[in-house]
């Protein structure tokens, strides 16, 4: 049934449908409208969940870990400091192969405050075994968290679903939220691969040697391999069932595409105005859309990126010293490319800054005017008066 | 030689990693043994998690989740929410954490835990200060100690802090204190928190380290026999936060515990002075607690 519904909305009641059995949480904007409605879901008994009111994030984590390792499907959510604050325990979700699922809302890190839209903090988590999973509205929300399920269930690895703040999390759109007996359909009930049992006593997470660590973590890596391939099974399985097919990553005018723009989230359909508008002036311009960074689809931009193109990728991010993360990992992953294209890396947005339709086809003339690569990465829009009063 | 009334069906056995003497070893051993087997432990990062034995071996014969060193409290959380999800009320969830795990890093945690009143029974192992990095000091370690990061004149200077009485401001419904030198007054109180069930217990052990303490290895239940006797470790339980109950009243001076262990062998006789008067004055509060004394 369609229902004009919040991004926040669209999770929450993704995680219902889940029915998710144990939810631990800790308060942080932007995320809060999630845990507040599953909150309401519970105490009316909407859901059949436990509510774990946590004291801190790094708990919400440490409970979901006591849950899940104990056979239980489990859900967080949060944002920015939280999601920091969780750090060790990312690594701990992954290394104990729990099916976890989290939403992050992406929100800046301080100092200083602000609570906006900022990618960095779900980036800079990349190294912690997740999968990453980004969304572009809030059907793509509703639909990546039941995927979110499946999929992680399929590799017993953790999975973050990554919201934008605000611009996704506070606003309102016309969702299609699927009944309850359909979603059954699509996710049955969890079927732990292990579980904490007193009739079958056993040490989970124990002290190991170097005889065998190494074989632990190359099991998480052959794992986030097969992440790709189990989510295009899941994603037609998906599109049988509810008719929407929400790929792992998505081109946009590609084939005879001179620039194309890589990027994320909301800023996706920010981008197919932009390339709309520059198609009808007679440009040639694509878009790929990333929904999943981790695993990242190396395949998938080998096969659609080509020497003849120049790519534009938007990062509403900053590895500092380095660059926007997005561009980082696409040179990465095309460097062994037969024939690679020119990586443009634009740094734009961050902490909340508007990225326009007009900040998108400035971008498309920079690159379009540019002979060859400039810098690592070129930021948008900076204040130079701004940037004259402070000394650096 | 007077015989034990303790059962000898043991849920942590023999080829264990503790040092020899190993108070922790024993702490566990004896609550093991009051629990049962319907009993998850819930293992925050601490000496137990080595002495539980490496990978693919282990020396507990009930489930250990092992978890991240300032989880004890919302891990075992979850291990419990989970479990009324599956129905099952009858299983004791512990939380089996050291000092560190306890009294420093896994306080927040812990604390968390007790005031939405888990169901869960959390121990903590007292060895005064973080032994398996080799022997720094903790807010347990109690005043006179030398660590390793309290080294010569830098002994530590201040007090244990009070763990009980912390766990007490929280209201639970049970906290106890317990000895390895005592190990039917421990098994009781693990038997008597284990049926406790619905709300969160609190066990205090003190449990000594040989290694970490510069003393004999057979030396360990004698020293934890000092200090309750010394009234520096007393025994006693708090229902919901209120009600004292004192299980044993000790009569020796401090001199006879300090003499046994490397660790206080710096000090002036006027600083086992000053650790009396402070053992002195904790216990006749203690004991106006628990009524002994009027107020």
């Amino acid at each position: 049934m369609k229902q004009v519904a919040e991004g926040s909305q669209a999770v929450s009641e993704a995680v219902r449908l889940a029915k998710v059995q144990v939810i631990a949480a800790y308060p942080i904007t932007p995320q809060t409208h999630i845990v507040e409605e599953l909150s309401e879901y519970c105490a009316n008994g909407t859901l059949n969940a436990r509510f774990i009111c946590v004291e801190s994030e790094h708990s919400a984590m440490a409970a979901l870990i006591g849950a899940a390792s104990s056979g239980v499907r489990t859900f967080t959510a949060t944002s920015s400091h939280g999601l920091a604050y969780m750090h060790e325990l990312l690594h701990w979700a992954s290394g104990a192969r729990l099916p976890i699922v989290m939403t992050n809302v992406n929100r800046a890190l301080g100092p200083g405050w602000n609570i906006w839209l900022d990618q960095t903090d779900s980036l800079s988590q990349r190294d912690t075994g997740w999968i990453q999973l980004y969304c572009e509205d809030s059907q793509d929300a509703l639909d990546t968290t039941l995927i979110a399920y499946r999929l992680a269930e399929s590799v017993n690895l953790p999975v973050m679903v990554v919201l934008d703040a605000f611009f996704l999390s506070h606003t309102y759109e016309p969702v299609d939220i699927p009944d309850q007996e359909t979603v059954n359909t699509f996710l049955p009930p969890l079927s732990p691969r292990f579980q904490i049992d007193t009739a079958n006593p056993a040490a989970f997470n124990q002290f190991v040697s170097p005889q065998a660590y190494m074989e632990m973590r190359y099991n998480i890596q052959t794992a986030m391999q097969r992440v790709p391939g189990n989510y295009n099974e899941i994603a037609q399985d998906f599109k049988a069932i509810f008719g929407r097919d929400p790929r792992l990553a998505e081109d946009v005018h590609c084939d005879d595409a001179e620039i194309i723009f890589v990027t994320a989230g909301t800023t996706v359909s920010t981008c197919r105005q932009a390339v709309d508008r520059l198609r009808q002036a007679g440009e040639k311009a694509g878009l790929l859309k990333l929904k999943m960074f981790r695993p990242f689809p190396v395949d998938f931009f080998r096969q659609v990126l080509n020497g003849k193109q120049k790519v534009a990728v938007v990062d509403r991010n900053c590895s500092f010293g380095a660059s926007g993360i997005f561009a980082q990992e696409l040179r990465a992953a095309l460097y062994n490319a037969e024939a690679p294209p020119e990586i443009f890396g634009y740094i734009a947005g961050l902490g909340g800054r508007d990225v326009t339709p007009e900040t998108i086809e400035d971008i498309y003339w920079q690159t379009k005017r540019a002979d060859r690569l400039q810098t690592e990465n070129i930021w948008i829009g900076l204040d130079q008066e701004t940037l004259k009063t402070w000394r650096n | 030689m007077a015989q034990l009334k303790v059962t000898d069906q043991d849920y942590f056995i023999p080829g264990h990693l503790g040092c020899p003497g190993c108070g922790a070893a024993i702490a566990m051993k004896f609550a093991l043994k009051a629990l049962g087997e319907k009993t998850i432990v819930v293992m925050a990062a601490s000496c137990a998690s080595i002495i539980a034995g490496p990978y693919p071996q282990s020396s507990v014969k009930v489930p250990v989740l092992h978890t991240a060193f300032a989880t004890g409290g919302a891990a075992a959380s979850g291990v419990r929410a989970a479990l009324e999800m599956k129905g099952d009320t009858e299983t004791t969830v512990v939380s089996w954490a050291g000092d560190g795990g306890t009294f420093d890093i896994g306080l927040q945690s812990l604390s968390g835990a007790v005031e939405r009143n888990e169901d869960c029974i959390f121990v903590c192992y007292d060895n005064e200060a973080y032994m398996n990095t080799g022997v720094q000091r903790s807010s347990s370690t109690p005043f006179g100690v030398r660590t390793t990061t309290t080294p010569g004149q830098d002994w530590k200077k201040t007090r244990k802090k009070n763990i009980m009485e912390t766990m007490a401001a929280h209201r639970i419904p049970y906290a106890a204190t317990a000895s390895i030198a005592f190990p039917e007054d421990l098994i009781a109180k693990f038997e008597k928190a284990r049926e406790k069930k619905g709300g969160s217990r609190f066990i205090h052990i003190f449990a000594s380290c040989a290694t970490g303490w510069g003393a004999p290895s057979d030396m360990s239940v004698k020293i934890a026999r000092l200090a309750v006797q010394t009234n520096i470790f007393p025994l006693y339980e708090i229902e919901d936060g209120t009600r004292y109950t004192l299980n044993y009243k000790g009569d020796s001076r401090v001199e006879d515990y300090l003499q046994t262990q490397g660790r206080f062998k710096h000090l002036s006789k006027k600083d086992i002075s000053r650790i009396q008067d402070l053992v002195t004055e904790d216990w006749n509060h203690l004991l106006y607690k628990t009524g002994e004394v009027p107020s």
